[in-house]
């Protein structure tokens, strides 16, 4: 047993090593050391927690402490990087599930009873806040795992007088939570009930909405939401370590969501009401031929390239063509050709999601530069090569006013002297809008599979 | 398809139609080519080299023309050739429609369908097929290594211990392409490099080229739409023919490559201005088959002047690398007309209907003019300095209300926060509110390349909920409490090891 004191003590220093886990993410160098104070500092808070005043059930908690170290190692280690998108996802919805059985057992504790007046107002607040993030955490998180597994189809769902429907049930929430915090403690239950199941309906509303390009965003913004749930828990609990984890992991996502919603030049709210990209919108005519190459020409084309710059995008994990693209870089490399990476912001399905794609096939990562990195150098370079990529790539948001997706920063691939790219069909890209670079005068298409058709440039190349 | 390549028969035509590497090119594009024996011979290509590539030598001039759908050629047609050419055949080559009308009759009554290499519009799209730019890259690159061979000192300067060499000081009159090529072959021998030219649009592709861009101060500019310079008015003459004459006192080396399309060459270098040149000088004429741009040049000759002065007015045509680059040239303009599969003559093209001069019998001459250089954009209106301090300070002031404004409903919420909440409340609002800015001022930090990472990461830490699970289980598990705090544990733990552990495996992947 240790003192309530040493307990806070503790938490303290979690809270600490937490920080410092977190900003050991600043660079590669220190980010392995930033996960090992993670894990110091979670064994600390766990341990002082346990040992704390109090505390009954150590046979459950040691049950369920194993069987989820034997899951959780197991995932950890055999998930695919293509994966990554997926897992978070889950993970988050783990912890809104969390969250809401902890505000369900809370409120269900004799202890609540035992409070009075003010205290016992604001407590019911909390509880009520806690389950209702929790509860949007959790199906929205399920239901973006779904979408991103494809056992839910990636368009975005809408139906008219969504908005409304939405504005309805985020007042009839708030006349319960009164409710809530009014009645003295029959009914709470059914109303807290009631609640939750508003807030998932609301979860799965969201994110249903969301169309797949927007996934990171929506990944950044459950992983925020997952951060105040734990903090609002914090507060229902009283416990400060909750606090502060949970608001730091809420605003590590805030600032993600913003990167990604400034990377698509859309604002949150936008992204959030849903439905980009349900028709096909034009922008200015296109003029031009679409020309497309053989594996052969394109070999050939990287063959007398002196600089070559790759592009990719999701095509890429989806068809699991980070390996041959890292033999395709050696290739080149070992031919005293210079080879970089470039990565646009939202790239993928989840922020960073190339990175971790080419860095598991090996591919140094001081030659995977970021978007801004790699635009002053296209003009110089010989052949880029998108694989897809689409939107990213799309000349149109700097050229074309009427284009949708105007004003987004986009990789200047088409400035470069040659550009191929490795495309599955001619279709338009989850921003439902056509791609003028594929008519430039510069541009060969190089239709396929991306894995295959990368392997086939390799063996080309001598 | 097929494509055939005859020999030339003009005797100072150096150059082929393809190379052995250009007739592999074909071959890719679908076409099977024929090539008459000792067609490259005079480029150092020999008949096996083409077999080699995959094409099939053909011993008469005779048989060859009749195997011909499309025909690849420099010099134009010749009388005795054309009689030997199909109906409908299309030709590639040389032909200079603006000088060669009776030419274009003859081919328009045989049917053959011309193309001018020549007459390819000098837009960006057609770049690829113009050889007038391939060629005169080669004369530019040429004319430089033509005047170091005659020039008796080094290019570039040196500091040896037999004492100390001056950079050579070479002039280029004209930055077309070969002007342009000339500039950056004579810099890289370490030459010291200036330029003149009437556009003024061309001095900062002189200045990038590492040469110095040396002009008149009439302030006249001579381009033009079709990318050619006009013709300037007397003040400006006077003033460039002033200047001439004291840079030729300077130089050491002039190169000029002044020419206007289908008429005779200026002249910019005079007699006064040879007679100003050191004695050992070289002046490199490229525009000495249309007349010259110096007056003393003579066409196809090398000679020295009484005061010492090197007139260069032929150069050589560096025939392997001419060939390939030309034979390039044509098989990007095969490429766009379709490969072999897809050929088709499309009169609708900007570039076909302007190049083809000869179309099923009638003579498509001259074409329709096209811009091809930049238009100048007009400047935007630029506020002035007054208006833009206006704004800026408009916008602070903006700034700071907005800033009052919030701060001021940040603080009166906390302050009826603090009436109403226990004391234990406000402590965990304060610990929140600093999390909160801590957390956004260290998540800024981290690499954009680290963000699935920070995302596992972070799922890791908040498995930290587990707190309340614990918290909260009890000894009896028919207590409902209990099992929705074990299931809490449960997912809360998965979090905790499944995130570290993957964020571990990950950080591992990322080297260097």
């Amino acid at each position: 047993m240790i003192t309530a004191n040493i307990q806070i003590a503790a938490y303290l220093f979690s809270s600490i090593l937490f920080i410092l886990s977190l900003s050991g993410l600043s660079a590669q160098e220190s980010a392995k050391k930033g996960v090992i104070y993670g894990i110091v500092g979670m064994t600390i808070a766990i341990l002082a927690t346990i040992f704390g005043e109090n505390i009954h059930g150590y046979v459950y908690i040691i049950i369920a402490m194993l069987i989820a170290s034997i899951v959780g190692v197991r995932v950890g280690l055999k998930v695919q990087m293509t994966a990554m998108p997926q897992l978070i996802a889950l993970l988050h919805s783990f912890v809104g599930l969390a969250a809401v059985l902890v505000g369900f057992g809370s409120f269900i504790n004799p202890h609540t009873n035992l409070m009075q007046g003010a205290e016992k107002s604001i407590h019911l607040v909390e509880i009520y806040i806690g389950v209702f993030i929790g509860a949007i955490t959790f199906t929205g998180s399920i239901v973006a795992w779904g979408k991103l597994t494809e056992n839910i189809t990636s368009k975005p769902f809408v139906y008219k007088g969504k908005d409304a429907v939405n504005v309805i049930l985020l007042l009839a929430s708030i006349v319960l939570g009164v409710l809530f915090v009014m009645q003295s403690d029959t009914n709470g239950m059914v109303i807290l009930s009631i609640m939750t199941a508003i807030a998932a309906f609301f979860g799965v509303m969201m994110v249903m909405a969301i169309g797949g390009a927007d996934m990171p965003v929506v990944i950044s913004m459950l992983n925020s939401l997952s951060g105040w749930t734990a903090s609002a828990s914090g507060f229902m609990l009283g416990n400060d370590l909750l606090i502060v984890t949970g608001a730091l992991v809420g605003s590590s996502g805030a600032i993600l969501s913003i990167i990604m919603c400034n990377a698509m030049n859309r604002s949150f709210i936008s992204v959030i009401t849903g439905g980009f990209g349900q028709e096909i919108k034009k922008g200015i005519k296109l003029e031009g031929t679409v020309k497309s190459i053989t594996h052969e020409e394109a070999a050939e084309l990287l063959n007398e390239a002196q600089s070559v710059v790759i592009v990719p995008g999701y095509g890429m994990a989806v068809a699991k063509a980070q390996y041959p693209v890292h033999d395709l870089v050696e290739k080149l490399k070992k031919k005293g050709k210079t080879v970089h990476f470039g990565i646009h912001p939202v790239a993928g399905r989840l922020p960073g999601h190339m990175n971790v794609l080419l860095a598991e096939a090996n591919v140094p990562y001081d030659i995977v530069l970021e978007m801004d990195e790699i635009n002053p150098d296209l003009p110089e370079t010989d052949v880029v090569l998108v694989i897809g990529a689409n939107d990213t790539v799309n000349p149109g948001a700097q050229e074309d006013p009427s284009s949708p997706i105007y004003g987004m920063p986009v990789v200047e691939v088409w400035k470069a002297k040659r550009v191929i790219v490795m495309k599955r069909s001619m279709a338009v890209g989850y921003a439902g809008v056509e791609n003028p670079l594929f008519y430039k005068e510069n541009t060969d298409m190089l239709y396929g599979d991306a894995k295959e058709s990368v392997e086939k440039i390799n063996a080309k190349i001598d | 398809m097929k494509v055939v390549i005859p020999k030339e028969l003009l005797a100072t035509e150096l150059r082929v139609a393809a190379t052995p590497k250009t007739t592999s090119r074909l071959i890719k594009q679908g076409f099977e080519v024929y090539v008459e024996s000792g067609a490259g011979l005079k480029s150092k290509y020999s008949d096996e080299e083409y077999q080699a590539a995959g094409a099939k030598i053909i011993y008469s001039a005779q048989e060859l023309y009749a195997l011909a759908d499309i025909i690849l050629k420099l010099q134009p047609l010749t009388e005795q050739e054309i009689a030997m050419v199909k109906k409908g055949t299309l030709v590639l080559s040389y032909l200079w429609p603006a000088q060669n009308q009776s030419l274009l009759k003859k081919l328009a009554e045989a049917g053959i369908n011309a193309i001018a290499m020549d007459a390819i519009p000098r837009i960006s799209r057609a770049q690829k097929m113009d050889v007038l730019s391939s060629m005169a890259n080669i004369s530019g690159y040429r004319a430089v290594i033509e005047a170091a061979n005659y020039f008796g000192r080094f290019l570039n300067g040196q500091i040896t211990a037999a004492g100390k060499v001056e950079p050579a000081k070479v002039l280029v009159i004209g930055a077309g392409v070969a002007g342009l090529a000339a500039i950056g072959t004579a810099k890289s021998l370490g030459a010291i490099v200036r330029a003149f030219d009437t556009r003024k649009e061309v001095a900062e592709q002189i200045q990038s080229m590492g040469a110095q861009f040396i002009s008149v101060d009439i302030n006249e500019d001579g381009s033009t739409a079709t990318g050619y310079s006009k013709e300037m008015s007397k003040e400006f003459i006077e003033a460039e023919m002033a200047l001439f004459k004291k840079q030729a006192a300077e130089v050491d080396i002039i190169i000029t490559t002044a020419q206007i399309p289908g008429k005779e060459a200026p002249k910019l270098i005079l007699e006064e201005h040879v007679k100003a040149m050191k004695p050992g000088s070289v002046i490199v004429d490229l525009a000495a088959s249309t007349g010259g741009n110096c007056v003393l040049t003579r066409k196809d000759e090398i000679y020295t002047t009484d005061n010492g002065i090197t007139i260069i007015g032929k150069i050589d045509q560096m025939p392997s690398q001419a060939s390939y680059l030309y034979g390039n040239n044509l098989c990007n303009l095969l490429d766009d007309m379709g490969k072999a599969q897809n050929f088709k003559i499309d009169m609708t093209d900007d570039v076909i209907k302007r190049a083809m001069v000869t179309y099923n019998g009638t003579i498509n001459w001259p074409p329709e003019p096209l811009a091809v250089s930049a238009k100048k954009t007009s400047a935007v209106t630029i506020a002035s300095p007054e208006e833009e301090a206006k704004k800026k300070a408009q916008k602070t002031k903006k700034i700071i209300v907005s800033n009052i404004i919030w701060l001021t409903i940040i603080g009166v919420v906390l302050f009826a926060l603090g009436k109403v909440a226990p004391s234990d409340f406000m402590g965990h609002i304060t610990a929140f509110v600093l999390a909160v800015f801590v957390g956004w001022n260290v998540i800024w930090n981290v690499t954009h390349s680290l963000h699935t990472p920070l995302m596992s990461v972070t799922n890791a830490i908040s498995g930290i909920i587990i707190t309340g699970g614990l918290l909260l289980i009890n000894d009896d598990f028919t207590n409902p409490i209990t099992i929705l705090s074990f299931i809490a544990i449960l997912v809360a733990s998965i979090n905790i090891v499944g995130g570290f552990v993957v964020t571990y495996r990950m950080l591992n992947m990322f080297k260097k």
